[in-house]
């Protein structure tokens, strides 16, 4: 397969990744710490919650087409291409929507893991 | 930080890992997937390397977003990213490939990153100082 297809398949993998992770970490936030819901609700008021959140399955739906992606691109080309480009890019937006969306402190020490994971990964796939 | 909440990291490190060592392998066996036999792709979760990943997966997004619960993405994605060191070593082990001295300083860079990030606190804090909060305040942080 052309190299197009592949970068097509990584572009749409951190696209829809980023776009999920960011709407899972929302929702789970609002849920609260899943220990202490479970332990003074139960179990099913986590559940509950999650599952009574519709931005839930907004962020299903992308993690959906992000593992499609990944379906299609394993298929075409190396995962030890397609994984860690993938992922490399997706640690730097998620930093970025994280600070912009969930107003994360994002500091040097999270900016400086970020960049130093992102270009492991790169040399893994190397 | 608990005991407890390290090995909730470390489940989410151990099926991210396998999960893809296990989809990779039955994706393999399927084959290039052509744009025109879009369906092939729907039939790919028969495969039964395919199904046990996705298992994994599952397992994975459980442990991954009870991590979000308590902590912010920016820890959860770093500090589980040994994931990606633990993949490298599936594939010298398994698959038996070498590990080049690039793949090595690959390795040690995100070892450091993940050393980096768990050094400072899981979630950023708007009223409590982080370690400080009691369960009561972490289970009513349905702050909206």
């Amino acid at each position: 397969m052309t190299p197009l297809y592949t970068w097509g398949a990584i572009l749409l993998i951190v696209l829809a990744s980023t776009t999920g992770d960011i709407l899972m970490s929302h929702v789970m936030k609002q849920v609260g710490d899943v220990h202490s819901v479970a332990r003074n609700s139960g179990f099913f008021a986590v559940v509950r919650r999650v599952l009574g959140n519709p931005l839930f399955f907004v962020g299903i739906a992308a993690l959906a087409v992000a593992f499609y992606a990944l379906l299609f691109g394993l298929s075409w080309n190396d995962v030890s291409l397609i994984g860690p480009a993938a992922a490399a890019l997706t640690f730097v937006t998620n930093a970025i929507a994280a600070k912009i969306f969930l107003h994360e402190r994002v500091d040097r020490r999270r900016w400086i893991a970020a960049l130093l994971i992102a270009a492991g990964v790169v040399l893994l796939a190397v | 930080m608990t005991l407890r909440k390290y090995l909730v990291l470390v489940s989410v490190t151990i099926c991210a890992a396998v999960g893809e060592t296990l989809l990779s392998r039955g994706m393999k066996q399927i084959g290039n997937i052509s744009l025109r036999h879009l369906p092939t792709v729907i039939f790919a979760v028969t495969n039964p390397w395919v199904a046990l990943g996705i298992l994994f997966l599952l397992g994975f997004f459980v442990t991954y977003n009870t991590a979000l619960s308590w902590a912010d993405l920016t820890y959860v994605l770093p500090a589980t990213s040994l994931s990606y060191v633990l993949l490298a070593f599936i594939a010298r082990f398994m698959l038996h490939e070498e590990i080049s001295a690039t793949r090595w300083i690959g390795i040690l860079l995100i070892s450091s990153g993940v050393g980096f990030v768990t050094q400072g606190p899981a979630r950023t804090e708007t009223t409590e100082a982080p370690g400080q909060r009691t369960p009561e305040a972490v289970g009513t942080g349905n702050k909206s």
